[in-house]
């Protein structure tokens, strides 16, 4: 379904489209070729998974993607418009804490919908705070809560935006193996309760066969769209199934990995 | 437990006082000195200046003064920090001037404010002003800087505008840094009102340590008032350090 697509014949119906984009950082005087010629479309409601090696690449791509960095060439196209500045139909959930920490878990939560009147956002505000669990920790300052509470506050602010893409840049990477696992299976949980489009930045072959519809793997640098892998497993996914390590096995021998220790 | 530690960190400061007290006692026995007084005469001069009701006014129109100046300096120095720390030409058009005049001891500018505002509160409002604003300046437009870029990115991600970034992001964020600028400028304060005091208007602690002196040389009162002024920029500063303990600031003093 996915492929590799030209300039010309992009389908309609995409809600992302990145149409040969390049990037390219001088440094030192010197040109560095990060991203180079890549297509991409993106389904109403998809999950994408971009999956590459540590430094690749990827947040740049996600960067670009978030009308936070201008490309080289190229360009993005959401909805048809072309991609020029950050948005609050599109929110970003940052790999660092991007959490204000002067402002409590509700009123981080709250912060992007001061335009709505007050019982409207009081209800927006709890609705999340619910949905990721964070109940009973509203009034809690950022320093007050786990890492992955944090996190799950990160994704209640940018899912109070009523967002249509989220772009979640290794959302997880900095929490313990127990918090991850939990976190991906409410995350998908939310999106099938609120199917926005997402792409998810990782360098976990796991992370994105448990995740995504579609893995979109990156070479390194320049990172250039390597394959596209279409995971074909209904959720809850089992990560025992043969389907399922034979995708991500398969991932990683493209990638390089060996299959021992 | 709680209360034996209590205890305990009052125990080893008021030892410490009393061992100072009684040194300095003996230290004035054994030079038979007349004009240094000891505790005891330092304590009646204390009496002394409560029965003839000058301490309040005089603390009042210490702090009046302070206030003022103080607060001038900050309506100035935040702005302009602000302007520093996010405009980088701003920064490069004004940081020599500040720069150059940031060394220079408020008690040089005495002169010219005299000059300025003559011998009056102004001119002492006028130095505690000069004081306090480089303090705050640096410390805003340091603050500003060192504001992490991911805030702002959040920020601009959700639809702010630059004023509503400014306002709701960026102060917020450098607000910590900009508070250590301001306690630091409040003790500078205190330390020059004193020193204005001593040549420019006729009341304030500071006029009282030069007054005592030069009235008699009673040295019994010019010590008391020191002690007042310590005890009161201590006061000061242990205000100022709670305000860093506020749940909207905490956050940027990490083990404080």
């Amino acid at each position: 379904m996915i492929q590799a697509l030209g300039t010309e014949d992009l389908p309609a119906a995409s809600k992302v489209q990145v149409r040969g984009l390049n990037v390219t950082f001088e440094n030192d005087g010197q040109p560095i070729h990060i991203l180079k010629d890549i297509d991409l479309a993106v389904a109403p409601g998809e999950f994408v998974c971009i999956l590459g090696p540590s430094g690749c690449g990827k947040t740049t791509l996600l960067q670009v993607l978030g009308g936070f960095l201008a490309p080289t060439s190229g360009g993005v196209f959401i909805d048809g418009e072309p991609v020029i500045r950050p948005d609050p139909r599109r929110i970003f959930v940052f790999q660092e804490r991007g959490l204000f920490p002067w402002l409590t878990t509700e009123e981080n939560i709250g912060f992007g919908i001061d335009r709505l009147g007050r019982p409207e956002r009081r209800a927006r505000i709890q609705r999340y705070v619910e949905l990721v669990g964070l109940g009973g920790f509203e009034r809690a300052f950022p320093h007050e809560l786990s890492g992955g509470m944090k996190q799950r506050a990160e994704v209640a602010r940018a899912l109070a935006m009523n967002p249509d893409v989220l772009f979640l840049d290794e959302p997880f990477g900095a929490l313990d193996s127990i918090t991850r696992l939990t976190l991906r299976r409410e995350l998908l949980r939310i999106w099938e309760a609120e199917r926005k489009t997402i792409l998810f930045v990782t360098h976990d072959i796991e992370e994105s066969v448990q995740l995504a519809d579609r893995i979109v793997v990156l070479s390194l640098r320049p990172a250039t769209v390597r394959r596209v892998v279409e995971v074909d497993i209904p959720h809850p996914r089992d990560l025992s199934s043969r389907r399922y390590l034979e995708l991500r096995d398969s991932i990683g021998a493209e990638i390089g990995l060996a299959h021992r220790v | 437990m709680r209360a034996r530690d209590r205890m305990e960190s009052l125990c080893w400061p008021v030892a410490a006082g009393l061992a100072g007290l009684a040194a300095w006692q003996w230290a004035v026995a054994a030079s038979h000195s007349t004009t240094f007084p000891g505790p005891l005469v330092v304590a009646r001069g204390f009496a002394e200046l409560a029965r003839r009701g000058v301490l309040g006014p005089y603390i009042a129109d210490s702090l009046l003064r302070v206030g003022t100046g103080f607060l001038l300096a900050l309506v100035v120095g935040i702005p302009l920090g602000l302007l520093m720390g996010w405009y980088a030409a701003a920064a490069r058009a004004l940081n020599p001037v500040v720069q150059l005049l940031r060394p220079i001891s408020p008690l040089a500018w005495i002169p010219v404010s005299i000059v300025l505002f003559g011998v009056s509160n102004f001119a002492t409002i006028f130095l505690i002003f000069l004081a306090a604003l480089f303090p705050i300046v640096v410390a805003t437009s340091n603050g500003v800087r060192g504001v992490p870029e991911l805030f702002l990115l959040a920020g601009r991600n959700f639809g702010l505008s630059p004023a509503a970034l400014v306002r709701r992001v960026l102060l917020p964020a450098a607000l910590p840094q900009v508070l250590v600028g301001l306690r630091i400028a409040l003790g500078i304060s205190w330390l020059v009102v004193v020193a204005a005091e001593m040549i420019a208007v006729d009341s304030g602690l500071g006029y009282l340590v030069i007054d005592a002196r030069n009235a008699g040389k009673r040295y019994d009162l010019v010590i008391a008032a020191m002690l007042l002024i310590g005890g009161i920029g201590l006061a000061l500063d242990s205000l100022a350090r709670r305000i860093e303990k506020l749940p909207r600031v905490r956050w940027g003093f990490p083990a404080a």
